[in-house]
């Protein structure tokens, strides 16, 4: 099981030592931690703390993207929460409360979402573009246009807070995914989502109840929107409806896509998602560390991240299969975009291969 | 047809191969102007890979094609296409969001002035369909008309862009009788015209009734070429199965049949079916007969609750039961082999294990995932059990062949221990050797006191099994024979005797 | 079946005309060509890049960078007046050039490698932002003689309002797009493709050609979008335009176009933008409400156009059986 994920993430795992090398040449202080009234500073520190919200969304939107779906709205949907947040908490609720309702109203938007998804049969792209738009406009209802800032302790904590000296956004994204993962891959629910994403009718006429499957995993996706909302409002002691988690969606799904996540749906990989959040982490610290004008990070990441699509794009893993098919080994059969029809060749193959 | 005559298409050694194995010997193939020619094998027999090396959409890996005595060398479809080589495939390569006349014209529209002339392309369309024997509106959407007219709207493209040879690839596959025969006048007028036709299909009786010759292939070989008029049916199917099959089925004893399992009154489905009563009782396999869009699969989908019925009411074992989704069914220990295995049936990127445990998994619930010993033991049990080939059971199952595949599917409800097991077309598609074991395992089934019901549209093969056959037609249920009385014959006459009452 | 597919579209067109209505009896002054002619103006960036986006989105793609380019565009032109001596013509060669290169780019690695159009164009939109801000990371003002004549250009209606270059332009292209959608074998390819891209294939339809194409139109109509934007705002900003892809993509949805691509029309994406622009005006006129009900009234507008689509293929999937027996008798 260990040794077949760690196959499974071998790639994304070499990518971010590779541009974690990077950043300790660009800064040989880089692996440096250092403890500091009580909490721990480091760069590396930072890549974790930093790239927590993206990691807490690319784990919703794994199993989104496994059900061959895409969740656009989260960014918007961490405004939403953070809102919530905010305006309970200085409402003078306790934090608890204001957490409560924030989870609450992410659920409530995954639920909005996977209604029109599973139950409308809308297509994923459309339902979610949906609460993208409307989203940030509600959030902005709810703090009235402002940014509206708070200073309660228990908030202010879970997003800039520590807990034995290491962040607590750190905490809640390893807590978050292992729960999410042990629970997938205990039960039979990770199977499950990807016969769903591979072929949905099929799921169904095997018995599966893929509707609520197809709600559960956009709620899935609302909660953990909800967790990274909460965390980016308590970093800055605020919610900024116009720009909190602005874009945040699109980084969660390239998080996923370097992660080898095939945007048809099908097999996933929380961890390599993962490492696919932490990998564009690093990028940003790299860029920032090599003291480049901060102008030309964008550019750079783009650029970096065009390599890293183009080095997994199917085309060219198709292109290295053939190589190494050359050299003796077995082409693969059919290509993923498969052909709708059988042919006659590669049943004899099949057969053959046994006998 | 005099030999005389040169050929419009003669290919001569084509020989195939993939990594380990022969998909193509040394086949020949020769096709005269105005002529039909069959193309006949079992699944597996090369057929399909004959075409794709004739239209370039795979490298033959040997041998020569030429062309009106030309030798040509395809690089793709489209450049057969150009080269005189037209293929019409069972679904049909067409756009339907597009009108039927800009899928007739797509690439070559007529234009004025740099436009497009629409209104001369409409005009075209139906000059050119109308010698098909269609009287559409080409201006009209493609995905507006039945299959059997975009068919034939397929034929007109790919016969106005290549008019040579035209392959027909199973293109009756999904018609229903009159369809047939309008596609069949379509066939003639283009024969008459001096097309050479290409006719590969399944279905004998429609080779008989429309080829010239047929050229049968086993194993990647040419078998044989014949002259249809010359030849005989059983010679036909020893040439393909390469043993003698006996034309008339045996019966074996049917046993009696036990308590009544499932019931259903007056059960049916807007638009799918009409309302219907059924027994069905442990021990016992009831045939569904009829043809194309007679019912049959809609029976099964609503039954199964795939397609739940929205009248009538059903009871199992004499409690009343509601078949509202698979779930529902499932629950009750019932099972559905869908017709369409692909689409409906496999979970293609998922392996042979995890496919064969599905079902049993999706009925145990979310956080009851099986042991994995547990898993290992089942999957490795049936595929002893129903002889599935595979290299391993981790291998994604969309690379079996269709009868492994529909074996693994058996599997998957067999592992659900199911009390009524509902199979669609189980032997479509697939091999002569599968096809007996999965006839002789529904016996097995039976006798062991499962209660079955099976859609069919091979008499033979229903024949062979059912204790019962209920014939429908037009989504309705119009027959039922029981025990001696079944034989091809009288379910062809049950089917047909409906249709003269209409006629 | 034909009225079916165009049902959507004059949907579109009633909404529009209905919103209107209600929008003149409470506020009487909104019907005078000022407000007709201001809602032209003020939406002339975004109806060009919806155009695009258009083509894109029949094609059965996405595009969503054109927000960047638009702010490039805008970025690029300002940086090159002000550095150097070009005149803005030629400036705007460039920047045409430089975007429709951009976008023929993108269409090829989308088609070359295989890659989902959603994260290519998505790596598109950083990569343009961040060209854009490498030029210049604050507002730079466009201060030409041509740019302000250009700027002065308008015709007056009676009423008073003033119709600009900027509305024509939108207006040009708008009508250069249907008649290539509609009158043009690569038009047609844009369809067949959104079709199906195997299928068309198939059927002889260059697919990288095309879909080369198809990202290069809106490449370059976005780089289009960013000069009219330039001219609106007489300055270039990288951080202009953010959200733009959105907005296009909810009026080519709002203008009935089917996101899986294959059917729809460019008039549809015309009134989609004119509806949103309607949603502005009125928020303006009314005084008392806030911006953001801007982005929650076309959420909705987008919920009720995507469940009316829903439907209308419900409908139409349920008469399919009929008219095909229908056919087979005939």
């Amino acid at each position: 099981m260990i040794r077949a994920t760690l196959r499974r993430v071998a790639p994304q795992i070499f990518i971010l030592g590779l541009v974690l090398l990077l950043n300790f040449l660009l800064s040989p202080g880089f692996f440096k931690v250092e403890m500091h009234q009580g909490r721990l500073f480091g760069n590396l520190i930072d890549v974790l703390n930093r790239g927590a919200p993206v990691a807490l969304l690319s784990i919703g939107m794994t199993l989104v993207i496994a059900t061959r779906g895409i969740d656009l709205s989260v960014g918007a949907v961490m405004a939403i929460a953070g809102a919530v947040a905010a305006s309970v908490v200085t409402e003078g609720s306790h934090w608890l409360v204001a957490v409560f309702a924030a989870l609450g109203a992410g659920a409530l938007c995954g639920l909005w979402n996977g209604v029109l998804v599973a139950i409308f049969r809308i297509q994923p792209i459309v339902a979610t573009l949906v609460l993208m738009v409307a989203g940030r406009g509600i959030a902005q209802l709810l703090t009235h246009g402002a940014i509206l800032t708070f200073n309660d302790p228990g908030l202010v904590r879970l997003g800039g807070g520590t807990i034995f000296s290491v962040p607590t956004p750190i905490w809640l994204w390893i807590a978050l995914a292992l729960i999410v993962g042990i629970v997938v891959r205990r039960s039979a629910l990770g199977l499950l989502i990807e016969a769903t994403g591979i072929n949905e009718r099929s799921a169904r006429l095997a018995g599966i109840n893929a509707r609520v499957l197809l709600v559960a995993v956009y709620l899935v996706a609302g909660l953990c929107a909800a967790i990274a909302g909460i965390v980016v409002a308590g970093d800055i002691r605020g919610a900024d409806a116009n720009n909190a988690g602005l874009w945040m969606e699109l980084d969660a799904i390239l998080a996923v896509v370097i992660g080898g996540n095939s945007l048809l749906g099908g097999r996933f990989s929380i961890t390599a998602s993962l490492l696919g959040a932490l990998i564009i982490q690093s990028v940003n610290s790299a860029i920032l560390l090599s003291g480049m004008p901060v102008e030309f990070n964008l550019v750079i990441k783009a650029l970096i991240i065009i390599a890293i699509l183009v080095i997994q794009s199917p085309r060219i893993k198709h292109s290295l299969y053939l190589l190494r098919a050359s050299s003796g080994t077995q082409p693969p059969v059919e290509r993923p975009s498969a052909p709708r029809r059988r042919s006659a060749g590669t049943e004899r193959i099949t057969e053959e291969g046994r006998t | 047809m005099p030999t005389d005559i040169t050929p419009v298409l003669h290919a001569t050694g084509i020989s195939k191969f993939f990594p380990g194995v022969i998909a193509l010997d040394d086949v020949e193939l020769t096709l005269y102007p105005g002529e039909v020619h069959g193309l006949l094998g079992e699944n597996g027999a090369g057929k399909s890979t004959l075409i794709k090396c004739l239209t370039g959409a795979y490298a033959r890996d040997g041998g020569k094609i030429e062309l009106d005595g030309v030798e040509i060398s395809p690089r793709d479809p489209l450049s057969s296409q150009e080269a005189g080589i037209g293929t019409v495939y069972q679904e049909v390569n067409l756009l339907p969001n597009l009108s039927v006349a800009e899928n007739l014209f797509l690439g070559r529209q007529p234009r004025r002035f740099g436009m497009i002339d629409q209104r001369r392309m409409v005009r075209d369309a139906r000059t050119i369909l109308s010698e098909y024997g269609l009287d559409i509106d080409p201006a009209r959407l493609l995905s507006s008309y039945s299959i059997a007219v975009q068919q034939i709207v397929a034929i007109a493209r790919a016969v106005e862009l290549s008019g040579k040879v035209l392959i027909l690839d199973e293109p009756t596959a999904s018609l229903d009788r009159d369809e047939v025969q309008l596609m069949f006048s379509v066939i003639r007028r283009l024969t008459g015209r001096g097309l050479a036709v290409v006719f590969i299909t399944h279905f004998l009786d429609q080779v008989q009734a429309i080829c010239d010759r047929a050229t049968i292939l086993r194993n990647g070989c040419v078998v044989g070429t014949l002259k249809l008029a010359e030849a005989s049916r059983t010679e036909i199917v020893t040439m393909m199965l390469g043993r003698q099959l006996e034309e008339v089925t045996s019966r074996a004893d049917r046993g009696v049949p036990g308590d009544v399992l499932l019931s259903l009154e007056e059960f049916g489905r807007r638009g799918s079916i009409e309302p219907f009563s059924m027994e069905i009782r442990e021990g016992e396999v009831v045939g569904l007969a009829g043809l194309l869009g007679s019912g049959r699969s809609e029976t099964c989908n609503a039954v199964f609750g795939a397609d739940p019925a929205d009248r009538g009411e059903a009871r199992l074992r004499g409690d009343p039961l509601r078949l509202s989704n698979p779930r529902a069914a499932i629950r009750h220990r019932f099972a559905l082999c869908p017709e369409d295995r692909k689409t409906d049936g496999i979970v293609g990127d998922l392996s042979v294990r995890e496919n064969i445990i599905l079902s049993l998994q999706a009925r145990q619930g979310w956080f009851r995932p099986l042991p994995r010993a547990r898993i290992e033991e089942i999957a490795e049990h049936y595929v002893q059990a129903l002889d599935i080939r595979l290299a391993s059971l981790d291998t994604p199952i969309r690379l079996l062949s269709g009868g492994n595949q529909q074996k693994a599917l058996l599997a998957r409800w067999l592992a659900t221990d199911p009390a009524f097991l509902i199979l669609d077309e189980p032997t479509r598609g697939i091999d002569v050797g599968a096809h007996a074991e999965i006839i002789a395992l529904i016996e097995r089934l039976r006798a062991d006191g499962m209660a079955l019901l099976v859609a069919s549209s091979e008499m033979e093969e229903l024949v062979a099994y059912s204790t019962r056959v209920i014939v429908l037609r037009d989504r309705k249920q119009v027959g039922e024979l029981r025990g001696d009385e079944i034989s091809p014959a009288a379910i062809v006459r049950a089917i047909a005797a409906e249709e003269e009452e209409v006629a | 079946m034909r009225h079916s597919t165009k049902l959507p579209l004059y949907i579109t067109i009633a909404t529009f005309l209905l919103a209107y209505a209600l929008c003149i009896a409470q506020f009487p002054s909104m019907l005078s060509t000022r407000v007709v002619a201001n809602l032209l103006t003020d939406n002339a960036f975004l109806g060009i890049t919806a155009v695009g986006m258009t083509f894109v989105i029949l094609s059965g793609g996405i595009d969503l960078s054109v927000g960047s380019v638009i702010a490039f565009t805008g970025v690029f032109l300002a940086v090159v007046l002000r550095d150097t001596s070009i005149h803005p013509l030629v400036a705007f060669v460039l920047a045409l050039g430089i975007t429709t290169l951009f976008g023929a780019v993108m269409g090829a690695i989308i088609h070359y490698l295989e890659m989902p159009p959603f994260i290519v164009t998505l790596a598109g939109m950083f990569l343009m932002r961040g060209l854009a801000y490498v030029l210049s990371t604050e507002s730079v003002p466009i201060d030409h003689e041509f740019y302000d004549w250009l700027q002065s250009l308008y015709w007056k209606a009676p009423g008073g309002g003033r119709f600009r270059l900027i509305a024509g332009i939108m207006l040009l292209v708008f009508l250069g797009a249907m008649i290539v959608l509609h009158r043009t074998r690569f038009g047609r390819n844009v369809y067949a493709l959104g079709g199906s891209a195997q299928t068309a294939q198939l059927m002889g339809v260059s697919c990288a050609r095309s879909t080369i194409m198809i990202y290069a139109v809106s490449g370059g109509l976005a780089g289009l979008a960013g000069i009219v934007f330039s001219l609106y705002t007489s300055a270039g900003y990288s951080l202009a335009a953010v959200g733009t892809e959105l907005d296009a993509i909810a009026a080519v949805v709002i203008g009935g176009t089917l996101l899986t691509g294959g059917s729809g029309f460019v008039a549809g994406t015309f009134f989609g933008i004119m509806i949103m622009g309607l949603i502005q005006t009125y928020i303006v006129f009314d005084g008392t409400l806030s911006s953001w009900w801007t982005k929650i009234v076309i959420g909705i507008l987008l919920f009720t156009f995507i469940m009316l689509q829903k439907g209308l293929a419900w409908v139409t999937t349920g008469r399919i059986p009929r008219a095909s027996a229908s056919a087979a008798q005939s």
